[in-house]
């Protein structure tokens, strides 16, 4: 049985991690859904060099470690002489990162849209701009829901990358407690709890839309 | 910026050893959980009393925790029950857990994608259920698994990145040692770190993607 002794003590030093950890996901997340949104676009837009970007970002990226971007901010930066916190190291190496995946998933939505629905669509005479509002966003993003849920719990649990940076997230204050307490194994099952109170929930949220959306399409 | 000097040959032989032990604990890795990914997955589709929900109560729970966070606990927090694990075995036991419990996953779900009149009419022409599962169930299914599982294992190759907390000397923890000694060589050794990773991913994911035309 783990000493709760440690988690009443220092639950000012975990909420404090916790609250940075939510932060860093919210900044992240509509970060990389900006970002993933425009290199979406890039991917599928008709311009070739936009095209060509969009996927040397997507399939670059994709394929490093998450850690090593998080490393180019935080270590990258300063030699060439921007310093910036661990934390904003963190939450930037992250949207980058989860941008990709983002983009794949938004780009693979609209992609399952049959090409002849835009055409009819435009030449009913709807805008460009029309058509993906009223025709293709609509019925892409019941395809983009499940992968994008998915992927902002990834992102929860990535936000622990931040630990290895001092981004002052929960990694980094149950390294804290440890370093106090000594005991090791009680603080990091304290410190797993706080993470599944946030990701449980949103696993059982993203099943139960994926399902929900099953059913209606 | 200093190539030259950043990639010198002992600095060059450095991070080339850590590659290797990246390759080295991600193929040890991969093997690892697909044979606990494949038990545990099949445990929950045969729905065996009791132990397929325990099963199931772990894999939620190791899914949604951050995997350096069992990287961390595996290394440091075992010792406290009794278990001392160097560096490379704790590495190894966590990536195991972490992506076997994400390979079970997708066991689970390609072989729920198998149509279920099949398995009702293997089970009535007279086959065992345990043939049913080994004949007709793991063939189909194993196709279906395997674009996403290869994706796993480029996940879990990168994921092999996150041991730098406990110091194994992998690729990242052998740049970052090389970054230290000079501030002129932190973008040349990234980016050579950078691309090493990038050649395995994506030479991966060209196979996967062969595959997945070949398969589906």
């Amino acid at each position: 049985m783990p000493d709760f002794s440690i988690l009443i003590e220092y639950f000012d030093v975990y909420m404090e991690g916790f609250i940075n950890t939510i932060y860093s996901s919210i900044i992240a997340l509509i970060g990389s859904f900006v970002l993933g949104t425009l290199i979406a676009i890039f991917r599928i837009s008709s311009i070739k060099p936009l095209r060509w970007a969009g996927t040397v970002y997507v399939e670059f990226i994709r394929n490093i470690p998450l850690l090593l971007v998080v490393f180019v901010f935080f270590y990258g930066l300063p030699s060439l002489g921007i310093t910036l916190s661990g934390f904003v190291c963190g939450t930037i190496g992250l949207t980058v990162y989860t941008a990709t995946f983002i983009a794949e998933a938004i780009r693979a939505g609209i992609m399952s849209v049959p090409k002849g629905q835009t055409e009819a669509a435009q030449s009913s005479g709807l805008t460009y701009v029309q058509t993906m509002r009223y025709v293709v966003l609509p019925q892409a993003l019941k395809i983009v829901i499940p992968p994008l849920s998915n992927q902002f719990i990834n992102l929860v649990k990535n936000t622990s990358v931040l630990g290895v940076i001092a981004g002052l997230d929960l990694m980094y204050f149950g390294d804290q407690v440890a370093s106090k307490t000594y005991a090791t194994f009680d603080t990091y099952i304290f410190v797993a709890l706080f993470y599944l109170v946030m990701t449980l929930p949103l696993s059982y949220m993203a099943l139960h839309l994926e399902r929900r959306l099953a059913k209606n399409g | 910026m200093d190539f030259a000097n950043a990639f010198s040959i002992d600095n060059l032989r450095f991070i080339l050893e850590g590659f290797y032990m990246t390759l080295k604990v991600a193929f040890i890795s991969i093997i690892l959980s697909f044979v606990l990914g494949c038990i545990v997955g099949t445990i929950r589709y045969t729905k065996i009393p009791v132990l397929s929900p325990v099963l199931g109560i772990l894999v939620e729970i190791l899914r949604n925790l951050p995997l350096l966070l069992i990287i961390f606990f595996a290394r440091f927090a075992l010792p406290d029950i009794g278990i001392q694990l160097g560096p490379v075995y704790a590495a190894i036991v966590a990536l195991t857990l972490f992506e076997g419990a994400m390979i079970s996953e997708i066991v689970r779900s390609g072989l729920n994608s198998i149509d279920k009149g099949q398995i009702e009419a293997a089970r009535s022409s007279g086959l065992s259920y345990i043939s049913t599962l080994w004949h007709i169930v793991l063939p189909q299914g194993l196709r279906r698994m395997v674009p996403p599982l290869v994706s796993q294992f480029i996940s879990l190759l990168k994921d092999t990145s996150l041991a730098v907390v406990i110091s194994l000397p992998e690729l990242m923890n052998q740049s970052k040692i090389v970054i230290g000694q000079s501030y002129n060589y932190v973008i040349p050794v990234l980016l050579l770190a950078a691309f090493l990773y990038f050649a395995v991913n994506y030479a991966l994911s060209l196979i996967a993607r062969r595959l997945e035309t070949k398969f589906i």
